[in-house]
C-alpha cells in the first residue's frame, strides 16, 4: 500500500490511475479478460494486488469474470472488473444479478467505437445508455464519468464507496481517451481519503434483503447461513417467484435505494449555470473541449455556463434545471449519436433549446472550434 | 456421530422442490448421508453454489447454509471468486447437465484446468427439465424431446471424460440407481483436494420418461441399474459394444496442486519482493 503522508504528484495513464485507486479503496479481488483499451487495468493489478495480499487473476470469458467479481464480493472483497464495450455486452445478465443480490462490485467499462468490434483501438461514448439500461427488468444503475486522470483516480474510489454505501454494482463509465492519456495527478494525503465499507449485520440479524432501505451484508463462511438468489426473494431471502407483492416490494426498495438519494450521488461540475446565454451539459472525453470554447466564447462576449456530468445515472437533473432557467439554448457535445441528449431534452423540458452536436468515427474528439462555432451559431 | 441420519437436520422447514420420483432427492439425501457420515454436525463448514435449473434447488435455498443461487450457467466462477477468498471453506456447485456442460461448459472445463479446490455435482437428467423437456447436450442420440421431435440428431457430451482430460483430481460416475456408491464417492470426493466432479444420473420422469416410453421413475431407476457397467469392465469393449450402456465408478484420482496454493504462492513471492525494493 502507498503510504504518503503528504500529497504527491504522480505522472500516470488514466488506467494506472484507476488500478491504484482501486488498491487504496480497499479493492482485494480483481478478475478480468483482455480487452483494449482496458488491459492496462489487468495487467497493472496482476502486478500490484499480490503486493498488498490481493488476488488478480484472467479469467476464461468476461462471464467468469464477473462471476468470479460478484463471489468475491460475497466472501467478503471489495472487488472490480475492468472493461469494454463487448465484454461489457457480455457482462450485462450478472450485472442484472448483482443488482437483484445487492452486491457491492465495480464495472470499469473503458468505452470505444462500437457498434460490435468497430473500432476496436478507437474512442467512444456509445455505451452510455447501456451502462443504464444494459441487463433486462426494471434496475437502477449508479455510473460515473472520469474526464482526466485525476478523475480516473477519485472517480474510482468514488465507485468503490458508492458501492459499498449503497450495496449495489457502480459502472465506472470512462473512454479510451481518459483512459490512455498521461498526466500529471495529485495522489492526496491517504489519511485523507475517505473510504466507505458495507455495513455488517450484528449477531444474531437475519433480514439481509430487506426491512431496511440498505439491509446489512453477511459473507459466506461467517455462520448466518444467508441464502442469496437473483430470483425474487424475501428479506430472508427466500425465493417467491409468483407472490405480486413480494416482487413489487424488493424491485421497488432497490431502485428507490438509487433514485431517493439521486441528489446526493450527483456529482457535477459547474460553471455560470445562474448567469449564461448558452449552456453546455457535457461527459468524459468530449468534455475536454468546453474550457477553451467557453473562454473564447467570453473574449467574444457570449458568457456561457455549464454541466459536466461526473455523474451521469441517476441523472443530475437539479443542475440541468437550474441551467436550462438561465440559458437559452443548450449545446449537448457527445461522442455518440444522441445518447444524453435526450436526456437533457427530457430534463429541460422546454424552458431551452436544446441543441446536439455529436461526432463519431477514427477516435476523433469535438474541438474547442468546433464547439465555438455552435456555441456563436444562432439559436 | 450420535444417533440416525435425518437429512432435515440439514434442511431449512421448507416444502421441498421436486416432482414426484424426481431424482434430485436422491442425490440431496446422498449428499447429506456423505456429510453426516463425515462427522459434519452441521453445515456450517460449506459454501454451495448453483445455477439455474431443478438441481440448483439442491442446494439453494433449502440448505441449512449459506448458499449463492446464481446464474444459469456461472455457478462455478462464482464458486471460483469464493474459493479464492476463502481457501478454509469447501465450496460445493451443483447443477444440472444443461447448467454445467451447456451453457456453463468453458467454466468447467477451465476450472478443472486451474484444479480450482471445488466439488462440482452434476446432476445429469440428460434433458433441460425445468423448461420442459428441450433436447440437452446430454441427450443421448435419436431421443425424442420437445425440440426434437424426430430424435435427436446430435451425439452426446461425456462430461466425466472431459473432466479427466481437463485435468480434475477426482472424477466419478454414478446414477440414483446406485445411491450407496453415490453416497461414497461424494463422502470420498469431499475429502480429496482440487477440482473433483461427480455426475449423477437422474431420472426426469416429467420431462424426460414419459416421453421416451418409461411408465414411472421406478422404471427409469431400473434402466440406469441394468444398464450401467462398471469403467474396470469396460477394458477391450468398442465403441458399439457400449452404446445405450451407462460407464459407472471412479475415473480417475490423482494429486496436483490446487489454484490456491499457486496463487497464494505467487502473494507470498509479490509480498517479498517488495520488500526486498524497500530495503
Amino acid at each position: 500500500m502507498r503510504n504518503n503522508p503528504k500529497s504527491q504528484v504522480c505522472f500516470w495513464q488514466g488506467n494506472e490511475a484507476c488500478a491504484e485507486a482501486s488498491i487504496i479503496a480497499g479493492c482485494r479481488f480483481f478478475a478480468g479478460y483482455p480487452i483494449t483499451p482496458a488491459s492496462e487495468i489487468a495487467e497493472y493489478l496482476s502486478k500490484r494486488l499480490p503486493q498488498v495480499g490481493g488476488i488478480a487473476i484472467q479469467m476464461e470469458d468476461e462471464l467468469a469474470s464477473i462471476g468470479a467479481v460478484v463471489g468475491a464480493s460475497w466472501a467478503g472483497a471489495k472487488a472490480m472488473t475492468a472493461t469494454s464495450g463487448p465484454g461489457f455486452d457480455l457482462m450485462q445478465e450478472t450485472i442484472g444479478w448483482a443488482f437483484m443480490t445487492e452486491t457491492p462490485c465495480v464495472i470499469v467499462d473503458i468505452q470505444r467505437l462500437g457498434p460490435s468490434t468497430g473500432q476496436a483501438t478507437k474512442c467512444g461514448q456509445g455505451d452510455v445508455m447501456q451502462a443504464r439500461w444494459g441487463t433486462h427488468g426494471d434496475y437502477s444503475a449508479i455510473v460515473l464519468s472520469p474526464n482526466s486522470v485525476q478523475e480516473m483516480f477519485e472517480l474510482t474510489i468514488k465507485a468503490f464507496n458508492l458501492a459499498e454505501k449503497y450495496r449495489t454494482p457502480v459502472i465506472l463509465l470512462a473512454d479510451e481517451i481518459t483512459a490512455h492519456m498521461r498526466e500529471n495527478i495529485i495522489l492526496p494525503p491517504l489519511k485523507t481519503v475517505e473510504i466507505i465499507d458495507r455495513k455488517k449485520p450484528k449477531p444474531n440479524e437475519n433480514a439481509f434483503f430487506g426491512h431496511e432501505e440498505i439491509p446489512p451484508m453477511p459473507s459466506v463462511g461467517e455462520g448466518y447461513n444467508v441464502a442469496v438468489t437473483g430470483s425474487t426473494h424475501n428479506e430472508y431471502g427466500m425465493r417467491f417467484t409468483a407472490d405480486p407483492l413480494v416482487h413489487r416490494q424488493l424491485v421497488e426498495r432497490l431502485n428507490n435505494k438509487i433514485q431517493n438519494h439521486a441528489n446526493e450521488i450527483a456529482e457535477v461540475e459547474t460553471s455560470n449555470i445562474n448567469d449564461c446565454k448558452v449552456g453546455i451539459v457535457t461527459f468524459g472525453c468530449a468534455s475536454r473541449a468546453i474550457y477553451e470554447a467557453a473562454e473564447e466564447a467570453e473574449a467574444k462576449g457570449i458568457k456561457v455556463g455549464y454541466v459536466r456530468l461526473k455523474t451521469i445515472w441517476p441523472f443530475p437533473e437539479k443542475p440541468v434545471k437550474k441551467l436550462a432557467e438561465a440559458a437559452e439554448k443548450i449545446i449537448v457535445p457527445e461522442i455518440n449519436l444522441k445518447q444524453i441528449f435526450y436526456e437533457v431534452q427530457r430534463v429541460v423540458n422546454g424552458s431551452a433549446e436544446v441543441v446536439p452536436l455529436n461526432k463519431i468515427g477514427g477516435g476523433e474528439l469535438i474541438t474547442p472550434e468546433e464547439l465555438l462555432e455552435k456555441i456563436s451559431g444562432e439559436p | 456421530m450420535s444417533g440416525t441420519f435425518s437429512m432435515h437436520k440439514y434442511l431449512r422447514d421448507l416444502p421441498l422442490p421436486f416432482c414426484p420420483g424426481c431424482g434430485g432427492l436422491t442425490v440431496m439425501s446422498e449428499f447429506l448421508r456423505a456429510v453426516y457420515e463425515l462427522g459434519h454436525e452441521s453445515l456450517s463448514k460449506f459454501v454451495f453454489c448453483s445455477g439455474i435449473g431443478c438441481s440448483s434447488w439442491i442446494p439453494s435455498p433449502h440448505f441449512m447454509a449459506d448458499s449463492v443461487h446464481t446464474l444459469h450457467g456461472r455457478s462455478i466462477p462464482v464458486a471460483t471468486g469464493i474459493k479464492l477468498l476463502r481457501p478454509d471453506l469447501n465450496v460445493v456447485v451443483f447443477g444440472g447437465d444443461g447448467d454445467i456442460v451447456g451453457i456453463g461448459l468453458s467454466h468447467f472445463v477451465h476450472a478443472a484446468r486451474r484444479n480450482v479446490d471445488i466439488l462440482v455435482i452434476m446432476v445429469n437428467n440428460m434433458v433441460y427439465g425445468m423448461t420442459g423437456g428441450q433436447v440437452a447436450p446430454t441427450t443421448p442420440f435419436k431421443t425424442k424431446t420437445t425440440t426434437t421431435p424426430y430424435g435427436s440428431f446430435e451425439n452426446p457430451l461425456d462430461a466425466t471424460k472431459l473432466a479427466v482430460a481437463a485435468g480434475a483430481c477426482y472424477v466419478a460416475r454414478w446414477t440414483t440407481a446406485h445411491p450407496k456408491e453415490l453416497k461414497e464417492a461424494i463422502e470420498k470426493a469431499i475429502g480429496i483436494k482440487g477440482f473433483r466432479f461427480i455426475e449423477a444420473i437422474s431420472q426426469c420422469p416429467t420431462a424426460f420418461g414419459r416421453r421416451v416410453g418409461f411408465k414411472d421413475a421406478g422404471e427409469m431407476v431400473k434402466w440406469f441399474r441394468e444398464n450401467a457397467i462398471p469403467v474396470k469392465q469396460t477394458e477391450g469393449l468398442s465403441e458399439e459394444d457400449l452404446v445405450g450402456k451407462i460407464i459407472v465408478g471412479e475415473f480417475i484420482q490423482r494429486q496436483r496442486l490446487t489454484l490456491e496454493e499457486t496463487l497464494y504462492g505467487v502473494i507470498e513471492e509479490a509480498k517479498k519482493e517488495i520488500g526486498k525494493n524497500r530495503n
